[in-house]
């Protein structure tokens, strides 16, 4: 069972916030994780290590939280293992060819006003809302 | 120096992931989930989010140059083309699927489970394909002027 948590969530919402500010204030960058990920796999990208230091802190977090007794992540997920590897091809096809996912277009995207960004997250919140929809109640949407 | 403010930035936002319960597909999926047990959890994360980003952004309008580098790399596009309805399109059928967007799978990654293994594995592989593919595809096909310009530097767009 998984209960409505607000406050942690308005909080956790609050340092994810927090981190792309000061992405943008210290190093001038978009904290969009498909950007910076997809950047990196990219021939040519000249500029490679802000990149991979970012990408090494957001797996770094759950490694220190563990050291003050935090269990790792191991998420439990309902999709079989085609489904999951599926569901990877199209999160990074999809995310690399609308130029961003929830950090760059929901959280960056939404904080700088950007038509864009507001288009595209209301476009694959309403697909994914869809095709949960069908994949839980199989009903259309 | 831009590189350990990166790798502070990105601690903040893994750990914001954590608190948040994003990490966590079940939690996303109850939020996407509005016909069943709807969790609005995902609502407030970024709501606070943005919030934050934001006024942070709004400091940072004021300035001339960040602390760490020679300016700032706001996105400038914006027009809304068919890649972003399509691509916004394919990754909303990824992520209602398995519940998870890229900040979290690579989160996730350090509990090093298999389902999440297999998920980012097949993310970067689509990330390439897109990477490959794209080039040749529809962003040739646009005709308009912008075709000439070199393709924007993946450092400008939105994320």
């Amino acid at each position: 069972m998984h209960d409505f948590t607000p406050v942690s969530g308005f909080a956790g919402g609050a340092l994810i916030g927090l981190a792309a500010a000061l992405l943008m204030l210290l190093t001038g960058r978009i904290a969009g994780v498909t950007g910076i990920v997809g950047g990196l796999l990219q021939p040519g990208t000249a500029d490679r290590f802000w990149r991979i230091a970012f990408i090494a802190g957001l797996i770094a977090a759950p490694l220190i939280a563990a050291l003050f007794g935090a269990p790792l992540p191991r998420p439990a997920m309902n999709a079989s293992l085609v489904v999951t590897a599926i569901a990877g091809l199209l999160v990074g096809f999809g995310t690399r060819m609308g130029n961003g996912c929830t950090s760059g277009h929901g959280v960056c995207g939404f904080a700088r006003l950007s038509g864009r960004s507001i288009v595209a997250t209301f476009i694959f919140m309403t697909a994914a809302i869809i095709t949960v929809a069908i994949v839980r109640h199989g009903i259309g949407g | 120096m831009p590189v350990l403010a990166s790798f502070v930035c990105g601690l903040i936002f893994g750990a914001g992931l954590l608190i948040s319960g994003m990490t966590d597909p079940q939690k996303v999926l109850g939020f996407l989930d509005l016909f069943g047990a709807w969790d609005a959890t995902l609502a407030f994360v970024m709501a606070g989010a943005v919030a934050v980003a934001a006024t942070g952004f709004a400091i940072a309008r004021r300035r001339t140059a960040p602390a760490f580098s020679a300016r700032f790399l706001w996105p400038d596009r914006n027009d809304i083309d068919a890649p972003l309805v399509g691509g916004a399109i394919l990754f909303g059928i990824g992520w209602g699927l398995a519940g998870i967007c890229p900040g979290p799978a690579l989160v996730n990654l350090a509990g090093l489970s298999l389902p999440i293994v297999v998920f980012v594995i097949a993310m970067l592989a689509g990330m390439i394909g897109q990477n490959l593919l794209g080039k040749n595809l529809w962003r040739r096909r646009a005709a308009s002027p912008r075709a000439i310009e070199p393709s924007p530097l993946p450092s400008r767009a939105d994320g």
